[in-house]
């Protein structure tokens, strides 16, 4: 299962630092391809962290986020073991959601 | 699940209707009426507003002052305005959100993320700039607003000149 998100979360005592890569075009909608036609906007909206029944993080994304986003963050009350929930929608409806475990 | 493979036509369809139905449902969760702009769901108009001013009042509904409690990293010169990257971190108390503006996009907010109660108020990302432009970041703590801001140039053409 190739996920389209790619997340590394360490805990480091009581604060887990995550970092996240994800694989998006993060079209604008304002760029022409080789033929002079409009590539159409196809951007991630929202991106979603949750832990332990708990959102940790909320992102809310226009199309001034790099192509193949990146994004670091840290939280506290998660440990080690613990399940990380990574979740994105884009404009076009589409979605993925991964799980990761806290090392 | 995975939406990575090319998905067969009624496997898309089927995805699609799913993620429609998770979305309605999103919309009428009982969010808590809003204690501040950024903590509903995704702030369509403040996206597509020009003006930075503009979108912070939509985001938000008042104006920002500056703050050196509020740290924001960027490079002086960026070479490759497709990918700059952008790091903001706060001493102040209780923050709620921290969104990021590029004064000279074509639209300029560019990002909005939400602070929960127990998540670390600093956050590196990445974004696009369309040109030289002042990058401003914005906390929300406390119900106030805070901002700082700094000027990255864009060189174009590639060649770091």
């Amino acid at each position: 299962m190739a996920s389209t998100i790619r997340v590394r979360a360490t805990s480091n005592g009581d604060i887990t630092e995550v970092q996240t890569l994800i694989q998006h075009p993060m079209d604008t909608g304002l760029v022409k391809d080789s033929k002079g036609e409009l590539i159409p906007a196809h951007y991630i909206q929202e991106l979603k962290f949750e832990c332990n029944g708990k959102d940790v993080f909320v992102a809310n994304w226009g199309t001034a986020v790099s192509k193949d986003p990146y994004v670091k963050f840290s939280f506290k009350g998660a440990k080690k073991g613990d399940d990380l929930k990574i979740s994105w929608t884009d404009n076009k409806g589409g979605s993925d959601t991964t799980t990761a475990k806290i090392a | 699940m995975t939406t990575d493979t090319a998905p067969h036509p009624t496997r898309r369809l089927m995805l699609q209707g799913a993620v429609s139905v998770a979305l309605l449902g999103l919309g009428s969760l009982p969010y808590a009426p809003a204690r501040a702009a950024a903590n509903d769901k995704y702030p369509e108009e403040a996206f597509k507003l020009k003006n930075e001013a503009d979108a912070i009042k939509v985001l938000y509904g008042r104006t920002a002052e500056p703050s050196d409690k509020v740290k924001l990293d960027a490079p002086e010169i960026a070479e490759n305005g497709a990918v700059v990257p952008i790091s903001v971190t706060t001493t102040l108390d209780k923050v709620t959100s921290i969104s990021f503006f590029v004064a000279e996009n074509p639209n300029a907010l560019a990002a909005s993320y939400r602070i929960p109660d127990g998540t670390i108020p600093g956050i590196a990302n990445r974004l696009k700039m369309a040109k030289t432009s002042n990058v401003v970041a914005i906390v929300e703590a406390d119900g106030k607003l805070y901002s700082a801001t700094k000027e990255v140039k864009v060189t174009v053409g590639g060649c770091g000149g």
